[in-house]
């Protein structure tokens, strides 16, 4: 096997420190040469200062570089990254699908990029129209009646969704200080219950990966004011007893809240609403393919019951006569008296929204019902072609994801963390690892419905290859992987042991 | 449809691999009385012209800031994006990846986000920047619980100064924990006396500046007077352009600075998405939320970058996190590096005293109206006027003569009858002296 850098075992010392194609790239901070700048800004009129004495005396060391330098430099940086455009991207729970380029296109037209927040509601009918269609859309496929549009990201949606449970709670007078949360749940659930004031109580998984009827119900009472559960679960396991979870939950006064970071599974399959939760955060940047952007921005709109509804965050888009009118502010004529305030700032992510809205209809509603099963199919093929060779957490058939552990790594010497790295060699983004927690060195496989046979194919041919390695012992390879990437295994625990969050350097004086 | 590769005898062979004969048989969880027969009631799949057509008609029924003269901030401000930016962050490898989890073939965004963090540290004055939050209202809600943190007190006081939408989320996100939030009244005819309000119990002191009425505020004396007794001072930016030109909070002793980016490199998008900056000192980084990214070496000893500190984050600490918050504005944080890469120190600083410039002379004209008084003794490129009736109308009437013309306090501070007459007027660089004179002539004939 050929390796770049090397010859005959030797490293291949380049003397401009570039390989080939992978050129190394300075900070911009190190690029800097004083005076230079990369924009051409007419002469500023002279007048007399209003800055009421604030004028800036240091200089701010930020670096002159020329446009052909930036365009370089962010290329060049470009070049170093795995990308869902490039290859396969098998994320668990992260639902790496394609990001179609018309979306791109849309969000940039002027009629929403160029709009500002505060314009008046006549000048951006609009956009208020793609609001309240996407919101329709989002209420159709989920079989709620209602939706808060504005939060930024999935965290935010159940930061905004808690809040309404408190909310409705404290509204009838009914403190309650306890949400239940599964071991398998995602980190940030118990997060926003703390933010919210909740103490947090973990429900254990039953063998099968689904939370355990029997020891939620005695964890409920009437103390309990949620339950926060994820269904598809971060195990890749629709919640089966699910109803029945909602009846109980409902019987002790409580409120369901469902992470629905994996509705991408079952959008068109099935209808949340009618499985008896009370609220779930949508992520349109997993589910809707608005793109992660390296790690975001993000937006999560979340969907609520009936008793939830009025307490929802502020602004929100009402139908008035004919037009559109944008509520921001509590308002007994509104019905907006009993919202619980405000998340952020202006409107919601627009971006965002016309990004789904425009992958929505491309897709339409039997394009939507054909992506879930295809996620599924393409999830429960791989799972099907591994778990001869790897080690299935749960018995199948998954959701649009298959769980598999490091059983089948014991005694082998080689770590999930090492197994991981070499599918980087092999041309792959690694799958998620080390969650959920619910199982030893967990390895979460999301393909997604963007992915061909072919490409499938590849994949398992490539994890096979590399379950068979391991268990031959090779594990120097392992343990030396990446070897082929753009750069080998970073250390982290330097990193976070003496943390180094800004370049240093000597600030030169700009000259003009 | 075109975004699904599966042929008919794909989907057959790998049911057959699967060893089902139906895909419905792996939807067996599903409780079958759930489970949908067929696709909902909704329109069916359309090709990309036809999507097209339909979402260019909806935009067709808004009026572009660019299409008019547009005098439009608080909190969001139209500035001219070098094309090169838009190119940048449209690169499959930047817009089509996930948080660099995986740092071997992550670098790219890795070290556009340790540049980034070194940006914002270098405008703010301050030693250490996260790598962004979801916009500055978060960001200002999150200054405060990491405030709150740090002193383990249970107050903020926050100036009336602050945008409404930044005390509104910070109001919502402490109003289920032990904790007061303290709303000083909007008035742009007085200085709120801060100092006095800082008790044993304040965790911190939120100033905006500039604030939203557009006043500077020269940021010592709180600091000082928050430091005597024991509380952070939370400095809040909300046009980033103004630190090319005035003292930076971090300069005036602030602890936490924290603001929008916007302005730089992003459009506007109707209100989102933007990217919150936070940014603060070494000694509190511990105590800092959101993503962060480090400097490391590799096995070969190259440097590069990782996301560190994740001791501080939801997916280890769980509960005890600092900070629900996982994502962050990743692509619009590339956007702000680039703009800010092509700008550097000479065009920050141009950009900044043109938009001085701008709203100076556009500030003159508009005295010398009848009827319009502008409130200011100070401002970087925004300033209140007063006109002689309901700022509102006065808007909706400009809008028939192609003007944008600001923001009606009254939008913002509804509950306040004596501030209907005030109207938040912005002027950038991409004003020109056409719009200023159409905006002059507009009002002049409207009032």
């Amino acid at each position: 096997m050929a390796k770049p850098g090397m010859n005959n075992g030797q490293t291949i010392e380049t003397s401009s420190g570039h390989r080939g194609l992978d050129l190394a790239e300075p900070l911009i901070f190190e690029l800097d040469a004083p005076g230079r700048c990369g924009v051409d800004l007419p002469e500023p009129s002279q007048v007399s200062s209003r800055l009421g004495g604030l004028e800036r005396q240091a200089p701010i060391g930020l670096p002159g570089l020329s446009e052909p330098q930036v365009v370089r430099h962010f290329v060049r940086l470009s070049r170093n990254n795995f990308a869902i455009d490039a290859g396969l991207y098998p994320l668990g729970s992260c639902t790496m699908k394609h990001n179609p380029r018309l979306n791109e296109k849309l969000a940039r037209l002027p009629g929403f990029a160029d709009l500002h927040p505060m314009q008046p509601v006549e000048t951006v009918q609009g956009a208020l129209e793609l609001i309240d269609t996407l919101a329709d859309w989002l209420l159709t496929l989920t079989g709620m009646p209602a939706v808060a549009m504005s939060p930024a990201a999935g965290a935010h949606g159940e930061l905004c969704g808690l809040m309404c449970i408190r909310a409705a709670l404290e509204a009838r007078g009914d403190a309650r200080e306890v949400v239940l949360v599964p071991t398998s749940a995602h980190g940030t659930n118990p997060a926003t219950a703390a933010i919210c004031g909740y103490r947090i109580e973990e429900i254990p998984a039953d063998d099968r990966g689904r939370v355990d009827l029997s020891a939620l119900k005695e964890k409920l009472g009437p103390h309990v004011a949620a339950i926060m559960l994820t269904n598809p679960s971060t195990c890749g396991l629709f919640e089966n007893q699910i109803v029945e979870i909602a009846q109980a939950v409902h019987d002790a006064g409580a409120y369901f809240y469902c992470d629905g970071a994996n509705f991408n599974a079952i959008v068109g399959k099935v209808r949340p609403g009618d499985l008896g939760i009370d609220c779930m955060h949508l992520n349109l940047h997993k589910t809707f393919s608005t793109p992660h952007g390296g790690g975001g921005p993000g937006s999560g709109p979340v969907v609520l019951a009936e008793a939830l509804a009025p307490f929802a965050p502020l602004p929100m888009v009402r139908r008035d006569g004919d037009g559109l009118a944008l509520v921001e502010q509590k308002s007994e004529a509104e019905g907006t008296a009993a919202s619980f305030g405000r998340l952020k700032g202006f409107h919601g992510q627009m971006g965002m929204f016309v990004r789904a809205l425009a992958f929505m209809l491309s897709h339409g509603a039997d394009g939507l019902r054909q992506a879930s099963e295809d996620a599924v199919l393409n999830a429960n093929y791989v799972l099907a072609r591994l778990q001869d060779l790897l080690s299935l957490s749960f018995p199948g058939p998954c959701m649009h994801e298959a769980l598999f552990d490091d059983g089948f790594l014991k005694d082998t010497g080689v770590s999930t963390l090492d197994f991981a790295k070499a599918m980087i060699d092999e041309g792959f983004h690694p799958m998620t690892m080390y969650f959920p927690l619910v199982v030893s060195g967990a390895m979460l496989i999301e393909p997604t419905e963007s992915e061909s046979k072919d490409s499938l194919d590849q994949f398992i041919a490539s994890m096979r290859h590399l379950a068979e390695r391991a268990r031959r012992g090779d594990v120097d390879y392992f343990a030396g992987a990446p070897h082929l990437a753009p750069y080998r295994r970073l250390d982290e625990t330097r990193a976070a042991r003496h943390p180094v969050l800004r370049w240093r350097g000597d600030v030169k004086e700009a000259a003009e | 449809m075109r975004y699904l590769p599966h042929t008919p005898a794909d989907r057959q062979a790998m049911l057959a691999a699967i060893g089902v004969d139906r895909i419905d048989e792996l939807f067996v969880d599903v409780p079958a009385q759930a489970l949908l027969p067929k696709a909902l009631d909704l329109p069916n799949h359309a090709g990309e012209m036809a999507v097209e057509q339909n979402l260019a008609a909806l935009a067709a029924r808004n009026v572009p800031a660019g299409a008019a003269a547009c005098f439009l901030g608080a909190g969001a401000y139209r500035h001219y994006v070098p094309a090169a930016v838009d190119h940048l962050i449209q690169r499959s490898e930047f817009l089509t990846a996930y948080t660099p989890y995986q740092p071997e073939v992550s670098q790219g965004t890795l070290q556009y986000l340790f540049e980034f963090q070194t940006q914002v540290a270098l405008l703010t004055g301050m030693e250490v920047a996260n790598a962004s939050m979801y916009d500055g209202a978060s960001a200002c809600a999150e200054a405060v619980l990491m405030a709150h943190r740090v002193t383990k007190r249970n107050k903020a006081v926050l100036c009336g100064g602050l945008h409404p939408h930044y005390a509104d989320a910070t109001a919502t996100v402490t109003q289920f924990i032990n904790f007061d939030v303290d709303r000083r009244p909007a008035d742009p005819s007085v200085a709120d006396d801060l100092a006095a309000l800082i008790d044993d119990d304040t965790a911190c002191v939120v100033v905006q500046t500039p604030d939203l009425f557009g006043r500077l505020h020269d940021l010592r004396p709180l600091a000082e007077a928050a430091h005597a007794k024991g509380a952070l001072l939370v400095a809040v930016v909300t046009e980033f352009v103004s630190l090319g030109a005035v003292t930076s909070p971090g300069e005036m002793g602030a602890d936490i600075v924290v603001g929008e980016g916007q302005s730089i490199g992003n459009a506007l998008n109707f209100g989102g998405p933007y990217l919150g900056l936070f940014a603060t000192r070494q000694k509190f980084v511990r105590q800092m939320p959101g993503r962060v990214c480090g400097e490391t070496v590799d096995v070969e000893g190259r440097r590069g970058y990782v996301l560190t500190l994740s001791t501080r984050e939801q997916h280890i600490r769980r509960e005890k996190a600092t900070s629900n918050i996982c994502t962050n504005s990743g692509l619009c944080c590339l956007a702000f590096c680039a703009h800010l890469a092509l700008l550097g120190e000479v065009g920050l600083r141009r950009l900044a005293q043109l938009n001085h410039g701008r709203a100076v002379e556009l500030a003159e004209q508009l005295t010398a109206l009848d009827g319009v008084d502008v409130l200011n003794d100070s401002f970087f490129n925004e300033f209140t006027l007063r006109l002689p009736r309901p700022a509102a109308e006065v808007v909706s009437d400009l809008v028939g003569h192609g003007v944008l013309a600001g923001v009606p306090v009254s939008r913002l501070h509804p509950d306040d009858p004596g501030l209907d007459n005030l109207l938040l007027v912005a002027a950038t660089e991409t004003n020109s002296d056409e719009d200023v004179a159409v905006f002059i002539d507009a009002l002049r004939e409207v009032l």
